[in-house]
């Protein structure tokens, strides 16, 4: 038998007699409360259950980056966290942080530099190239910081450090460079 | 992944009686290491307690001038809190050495020190694994296998994995004390040494915990003054564990403190080692390393943890 090849026919295939939660979470600011097998992981409710595919499956394991989105403003991989655990929290994907009418400027700053090949990887590296701004800007420091107590600079050194959980098969690393440090001399 | 049951703990004291309570508990708070294991079914609890809701979340000073860190507070947070950067530098170097920035926003500092001791043979399943297996075997310990960033000390003929925490080796310089609270109310202070426990015949106990006992935080002494340092050896320049970590606490008077990371299945550290450092790398490596048992692949790492013990104290 093939694999189920599509979201709702995974759903409806799925063993329903294992233990479920309710949650209510708030994604790209629309309210959603649904009722989930524990096992689900905030990537897969984003994926399978609100159909919003823009956050990545690559490793599923924490190491790619690729499923990053923001929670309550801070980066994390969604698919290293339980969808249960986000009572009430705030979730912004990639959806939410632009449109294909109205582009982030982290986003129009990566199509201007080039800044991918195949794309997959992509809306990971743009939430978390925001969130890496903010953390800067917010003085949270690197392994690449310094001095700790100083003010911290934006440097390739430090972007490229802080992006490190990001992988991009295509090797678009230099001009992913390009693209956030352009956006970071605009809000300068 | 198996499925299990869960549930939110409202205090630290509630979690630990329920997970001494409800068969095949476990605690749950930033997932980043259990959520990982438990796709791979190497970690299969039955009912997971989600602590994050049990008030944890803080940073606080202590009476002795040292700091209280809530065991919910995040690798990230740590890392930035002002008083860490100013007076215990080195705790927050080793921070910021560890993991993606995507990590360190959702681990904790409890779930830090119990991420589990492991090697890429605790993670084949199609592998033996005393840790994950008592009495498989050890298959890092075949003919063949790949050791080279495995343990050369305090490892046994069972296991030898090592811990890759680098918070965790910076709180062993630091003299820290981790507070967990009993099923039974009761409240313990224990140092590193008394926290984590070599894994001998039986490389799946990691720790000193007993059934259902909880972490509810780490406790820094006053400062230490002199410089700190944490110098992290890896394959790559970011994100990878380490094949060894120097931290290292040097007073203006050549006294100090030092422990290694990616050694042992624990943080590494010896007082005759750490008088041994007015002597030098090589006289502190001596103590330090004094009945390591490397492995042909892994030998390098005693030269390695003296140069680098060397390469720090050459920037003074």
């Amino acid at each position: 038998m093939n694999a189920p090849n599509s979201a709702e026919q995974r759903r409806d295939q799925a063993p329903q007699d294992v233990p479920r939660s309710t949650v209510t979470l708030i994604v790209n600011g629309t309210q959603h409360t649904l009722t989930l097998d524990n096992r689900t992981t905030l990537l897969d409710t984003l994926r399978e259950h609100l159909a919003l595919t823009g956050s990545k499956k690559g490793c599923d394991h924490g190491q790619c980056g690729a499923c990053t989105v923001s929670v309550n403003g801070e980066r994390i991989n969604a698919c290293l966290t339980l969808a249960v655990m986000h009572e009430g929290d705030e979730i912004t994907t990639i959806e939410g942080v632009g449109t294909v009418e109205h582009l982030d400027p982290m986003q129009q700053a990566f199509v201007a530099n080039d800044a991918f090949q195949c794309g997959y990887c992509t809306p990971g590296q743009i939430c978390s190239a925001n969130a890496v701004l903010q953390e800067i800007a917010a003085n949270i420091p690197s392994h690449v910081t310094a001095d700790l107590t100083a003010t911290i600079e934006i440097t390739d050194a430090e972007i490229r450090e802080r992006m490190s959980g990001n992988l991009c098969r295509c090797g678009a690393y230099a001009n992913i460079l390009k693209a956030i440090t352009q956006v970071a001399k605009e809000r300068a | 992944m198996r499925a299990f049951s869960y549930e939110r703990a409202a205090s630290p004291a509630d979690a630990a009686a329920r997970a001494a309570e409800v068969p095949g508990a476990k605690f749950i708070a930033g997932g980043t290491n259990l959520l990982d294991l438990m796709k791979h079914e190497i970690e299969t609890p039955l009912h997971l307690i989600d602590v994050r809701g049990t008030g944890l979340n803080d940073i606080t000073a202590t009476e002795e001038g040292g700091l209280r860190v809530g065991a919910m507070v995040s690798n990230s947070t740590l890392a930035a809190n002002p008083r860490v950067r100013e007076a215990y530098g080195v705790l927050s170097r080793a921070l910021v050495a560890g993991a993606s920035g995507q990590l360190r926003n959702k681990a904790t500092t409890g779930g830090n020190l119990l991420q589990r001791t492991r090697c890429p043979y605790f993670y084949d399943t199609a592998m033996p694994c005393n840790k994950r297996s008592p009495g498989a075997g050890c298959a890092a310990l075949g003919k063949g296998a790949t050791t080279r960033q495995l343990g050369v000390i305090g490892t046994s003929d069972a296991c030898i994995a090592t811990h890759p925490s680098d918070m965790a080796v910076a709180l062993q310089a630091l003299d820290a004390r981790v507070e967990t609270v009993t099923p039974e109310g009761e409240t313990r202070s224990l140092t590193l040494d008394a926290f984590y426990q070599l894994p001998g015949d039986t490389p799946d106990v990691e720790n000193t915990l007993a059934k259902g006992e909880m972490i509810t935080g780490v406790v820094l002494p006053a400062p230490v003054e002199g410089r700190h340092a944490y110098f992290k050896v890896r394959d790559r320049s970011s994100y990878a564990f380490a094949l060894v970590s120097v931290a290292l606490i040097h007073a203006p008077d050549g006294t100090g403190r030092v422990a290694l990371g990616g050694m042992a299945p624990r943080p590494w550290r010896r007082d005759a080692a750490d008088a041994a450092l007015p002597q030098g790398a090589a006289a502190v490596m001596a103590e330090l390393l004094d009945g390591a048992r490397p492995t042909e692949e892994n030998a390098y790492k005693l030269t390695l943890a003296e140069r680098t013990l060397a390469a720090l104290l050459a920037e003074e």
